[in-house]
């Protein structure tokens, strides 16, 4: 269970206050008007942004004093998922060891992760040799091999077309499903939230608030909500 | 926060205090040493206020022509694909690295009385015009420092994403649109940087400024500590000198604080910069015109120290290639050392951020500043009451080299980390990428080409330096440069021509073997 | 080209294990190359002291002010005359012991401190395919707007402080006036003799301020006789390098041989052509002949060193004055 306990976030003259729980292995997406703090919401779980106040409990441990790395938690960005310079085996064996100095056994489950997102034979690509699809696969197969219970999506797949973006969020949701991770995601896509989000979190006007039943809310959608749905 | 993240940080700021003492020690500990000795400063003369004012005038002159003018000639370069443009590029960086009395040979070979320009004007019935006054000491210090601008300012061209370039195209932006929206930016940024090093390397110019300058009115500050210490035996004085120096380094510094702007330009994906705005038949000939102008005027002085010396090379004695090994060995180590250092300090001003860190960057660019020879002089005070100075007189140098380069490489790394930090740094934070394997994982190979670079830079820098030498050496054998010297002193002006083209090679080729590594695979 | 240094390092490892008796003497830079005189004195004295000479080589008098007694040196060698009074008053020489009778420099020396052991003379060195009449004095260097010069900074170089001295000692309070006419004539001023000299044999300037021996190495290595110097009627500023003995001289005796050695004949004949100058203690008879032949100005003007250091405050005010009108 991930619990924002009375979380503060202040940025300037940004604020956001969090109070939420999200059952373990939930499909939770995050939207809201742009600017209202989606990604920051994420950020501060996954320890990018500083909290002013209250707790992040994971299974009842405080985790806000710990450093990104040390989360529970994988995340993939808007973009920058990918180290350009390096291979997708590599970019892909970092979550499993950030040394690279991988064993035999090791250096399977790599091939592995990238056989399981459709990737068997990419190994030596660059990220400028592959297409975004591709991309968003190789980053998938970090996710799986990390196997960090929590899974942040802070919309690494906006830029694909809207096929694409559909095999990559089932695909996301089949590496949850396999890990038992709960998954918490950023979109503007009400379709994709109905897609894989069973629940969702309004983040508007200052308050993260949620998780509300996905159809329920886009049935009938707070004002706050509607002006941005049009 | 007692995890790996936090203990990185920790040895990052550990490391870079170790630096920015040593930089302390060289430039503050030195002056004050001198200081110190000399019980107390000297009150300065109205002539050693005229030699500030000269040092200024001519220091902005040479920074701000050498920023101008290597715009044109960075962007023709950065737009133009041609065969040999590597090479190219390598060779122009040449002057920049030369001895500086080797530069002004050259130099004077081409615009002296009796150099090319002046015997081709005489040979069409012109009057030959005199190169010495400000317009000479300005004329070098662009060839000098030209190079070193140019450089600066493709690498930030190189450092625009295609990408952008791309939509520029898509949104029909012609050659001036780009300009204003792209590559006018990316130069706001850069530029005033490469202004105020330039600025700075100028203020301590000596030798080259006296002899194009045509006389005590061009008189610098670094000539009169010159003066202080040996015509005057009056270590106040120099101290004074040299703490004005670094007054005006700090007030320079402060002015650049103000124009230089946060960069705003964003990383993306490594591929070769494509132009579509730029293929018009006028602009390409313009460009050819620049970039063949500007490596004349770089490459030709060159090409005239290579004839001088080339046919008296076989005939060197064997001390002067047993000087050049000696050399290559101090300015390898010079590298490595400066490029450890550069690394842990630029970690640190990025580690500490905000006030803290800009005063750290301060301080690594204050050598540029500093006083060679009261650096000499305070280091040799301060070691003295321990050991003897000259039983390790190739490592002081090695060290005080390294110092020297450092404002060099920090300027060229740093930039390049903190883009790196924030296009990669939340990625390799959340995969828990700390300490040595980050280096060498993901920061390494992202700052290869500016580190190729400042390798280059470095190693050729410390291979001409004659520096603090000359007061520490005593047994372990002469420099390449102090051999160059020795052969002057000794009338023996062809062989001394040989071996400033045995310089010029050895620094050549390190800086390309450097520069090359650097470039290597970066696709551009 | 490695293995060769080892050896030679290994080599002078071993020589000086053997013998017991280092002298140890300080050195300026241009005594460290194979070409320049220290390798022949070093030959000569070890063949006649049973010991090491080691020279330590560098810019001599900032050395010895800044080591001060803690000095590792026995003895000094290569002082210039303007250095001398500045190297006295550091107050770590002993006198030098010798008898000053086969002294044949042009001026008084009685110093009991210093002992000089080659000497020269300011001069105007030209290139006679360049210029066909040299002037004849002083003053008619001045007069004449034909001749561009190049010479050497007094605040940075010997040469260059021997002739502020030169021009104080010929037009006094004149100078002033003297050195705006002359900066009309001057292409540049240099920090240093080997830019000044290089310049000039690029073809800088007409003539370059240097010494009356420098005609000496074209003509002997070079076998080039076009370079020669100008002599004035109104005689030419005296220059000496002198040696000498340290107070806290670990081997204080085998510092006075060697300063004996500097008086040698051996050490006399050798010095003309290992330092480009005159021998301090030869009858010109006994010269090299290319020396012997080089025109010798009439009159030697030398100020004693007190009398220098009075001058050359003064004399400097003159000259910036003049320069920067």
């Amino acid at each position: 269970m991930l619990v924002l306990e009375r979380v503060e976030i202040t940025q300037d003259a940004f604020r956001l206050s969090a109070d939420i729980s999200i059952a373990q292995g939930a499909s939770v997406a995050v939207i809201g008007p742009s600017g209202a703090g989606k990604s920051t919401l994420l950020a501060a779980i996954a320890g990018f942004t500083p909290i002013a106040s209250g707790r992040i409990l994971w299974e009842g441990a405080n985790i806000a004093p710990k450093s990104p790395s040390a989360r529970p938690l994988s995340i993939l960005f808007q973009d920058n998922n990918l180290f350009p310079h390096l291979s997708a085996f590599d970019n892909v064996a970092l979550g499993l060891k950030p040394s690279l100095r991988l064993t035999n056994s090791e250096r399977t489950q790599v091939t592995g992760a990238l056989a399981r997102v459709g990737l068997e034979g990419y190994d030596t690509r660059r990220p400028a040799q592959l297409s975004g699809g591709q991309q968003s696969r190789v980053a998938l197969a970090r996710v799986l091999l990390r196997q960090r219970p929590l899974v942040l999506l802070d919309e690494p797949f906006a830029a694909l077309g809207p096929a694409l973006k559909a095999e990559m969020l089932a695909l996301v949701r089949e590496i949850c499903a396999g890990l038992g991770a709960t998954l918490l995601m950023v979109t503007h896509d009400i379709d994709d939230a109905r897609a894989i989000a069973p629940q969702t979190v309004l983040v508007a006007d200052g308050t993260a608030t949620g998780p509300h039943a996905t159809e329920a809310l886009l049935e009938n959608p707070p004002a706050s909500l509607r002006a941005y749905l049009g | 926060m007692n995890d790996a993240a936090q203990r990185a940080r920790l040895i990052i700021l550990a490391l870079g205090g170790v630096v920015a003492a040593w930089l302390l020690l060289l430039n503050f500990g030195a002056l004050g040493a001198v200081a110190w000795r000399a019980e107390g400063l000297t009150a300065l003369r109205s002539a050693e206020w005229a030699a500030v004012r000269f040092t200024l005038t001519q220091a902005l002159w040479s920074a701000g022509l050498s920023v101008l003018l290597a715009i044109p000639i960075a962007r023709a370069l950065a737009r133009r694909q041609f065969t040999g443009r590597a090479w190219l590029i390598t060779l122009m960086g040449a002057p920049f690295i030369l001895p500086t009395l080797v530069a002004v040979l050259g130099l004077l070979a081409v615009f002296g009385r009796a150099g090319l320009v002046n015997d081709g004007l005489a040979a069409l019935g012109f009057a030959r015009f005199n190169i010495f006054g400000l317009h000479g000491v300005v004329l070098a210090h662009v060839f000098y420092n030209l190079p070193l601008a140019t450089r600066i300012l493709l690498q930030g061209w190189a450092a625009i994403p295609a990408e952008r370039f791309r939509l520029a195209a898509s949104l029909g932006f012609g050659p001036r649109e780009s300009f204003r929206q792209l590559e006018g930016p990316m130069l706001r940024d850069l530029a005033p940087g490469a202004f105020l090093v330039i600025f700075l390397i100028c203020l301590t110019s000596f030798s080259v400024a006296l002899t194009m300058g045509g006389g005590p009115r061009a008189t610098t500050v670094e000539l009169a500590i010159y003066q202080a210490f040996r015509f005057d035996f009056d270590m106040g004085r120099a101290a004074a000198l040299a703490l004005l120096q670094f007054g005006i380094c700090a007030l320079a510094g402060l002015l650049a604080w103000r124009v230089s702007l946060p960069s705003s330009l964003g990383g993306g994906m490594d591929r070769p910069v494509q132009r579509f705005d730029t293929n018009s038949r006028a602009l390409r000939l313009w460009d050819g015109a620049l970039i063949v102008t500007g490596g004349l005027f770089l490459l030709v002085p060159l090409a005239m120290v290579a004839l001088r010396g080339l046919p008296h090379v076989a005939g060197l004695p064997p001390e002067v290639w047993q000087a050049a090994l000696r050399s290559l060995g101090v300015a390898l180590g010079a590298t490595l050392v400066t490029l450890a250092m550069t690394l842990a300090l630029a970690h640190a001003v990025l580690a500490l951020g905000g006030k803290r860190g800009a005063l750290l960057e301060w301080l690594g660019l204050a050598a540029l500043a500093a006083s060679p020879l009261v650096i000499g002089t305070g280091l040799f005070l301060i070691i003295r009451p321990l050991a003897n100075p000259r039983d390790f007189a190739l490592f002081v140098t090695m060290l005080v080299n390294a110092g020297m380069a450092l404002p060099f490489a920090l300027r060229l790394i740093l930039p390049a980390l903190r883009e790196i930090q924030s296009t990669q740094g939340r990625l390799a934070d959340s995969l828990g990428l700390h300490g040595l394997a980050r280096l060498r994982i993901l920061t390494l190979p992202r700052l290869r080409r500016p580190l190729g670079f400042a390798a280059g830079l470095t190693a050729a820098l410390s291979m001409g330096d004659l520096g603090v030498i000359m007061l520490f050496a005593e047994r372990e054998g002469a420099t390449l440069p102090m051999q160059l010297y020795r052969l002057m002193t000794s009338y023996r002006l062809d062989d001394a021509a040989g071996a400033a083209l045995v310089l010029l090679g050895v620094s050549l080729a390190l800086f390309w073997i450097c520069d090359r590594w650097g470039r290597g695979n970066a696709g551009a | 080209m490695k293995y060769p240094v080892f050896a030679a390092v290994a080599a002078l490892a071993v020589t000086s294990a053997a013998q017991a008796d280092t002298l140890t003497v300080l050195a300026p830079d241009y005594f460290g190359s194979s070409w320049g005189p220290g390798p022949a004195i070093k030959e000569g004295f070890e063949a006649r002291c049973d010991c090491t000479l080691d020279f330590r080589t560098g810019d001599v008098l900032p050395r010895l002010i800044l080591d001060g007694a803690r000095t590792e040196a026995d003895a000094v060698i290569g002082l210039g005359t303007d250095e001398l009074l500045r190297a006295r008053d550091t107050g770590l020489f002993a006198p030098h012991g010798q008898d000053l009778a086969p002294l044949t420099v042009p001026v008084e020396w009685e110093d009991n401190t210093f002992l000089p052991f080659n000497w020269s003379y300011a001069a105007f060195v030209y290139d006679s395919t360049r210029l066909d009449t040299p002037p004849a004095s002083f003053a008619e260097l001045i007069e004449r707007d034909d001749i561009s010069l190049i010479w050497q900074d007094p605040r940075s170089s010997g040469a260059g402080l021997a002739l502020l001295l030169w021009v104080d000692q010929l037009y006094g309070d004149d100078a002033t006036a003297i050195w705006e006419n002359l900066a009309a004539n001057t292409v540049t001023v240099t920090a240093g003799w080997s830019e000044a000299y290089g310049m000039f044999t690029d073809g800088e300037a007409d003539m370059v301020l240097s010494y009356t021996t420098s005609p000496a190495y074209h003509i002997i290595a070079e076998e080039d006789d076009t370079k020669a110097a100008a002599i004035f009627e109104e005689g030419h500023y005296f220059i000496a390098e002198a040696a000498g003995v340290l107070e806290g001289a670990a081997q204080p005796d085998l510092a006075r041989d060697f300063m004996a050695y500097i008086l040698s004949e051996e050490f006399q004949s050798m010095i003309a052509t290992a330092n480009w100058s005159y021998p301090a203690a030869l009858p010109r008879d006994e010269w090299n002949e290319v020396f012997r032949d080089l025109p010798m100005p009439e009159t030697a003007i030398f100020l004693d060193e007190e009398a220098a250091d009075d001058r050359r405050s003064p004399a400097l005010a003159h000259w910036l004055d003049g320069m920067t009108r």
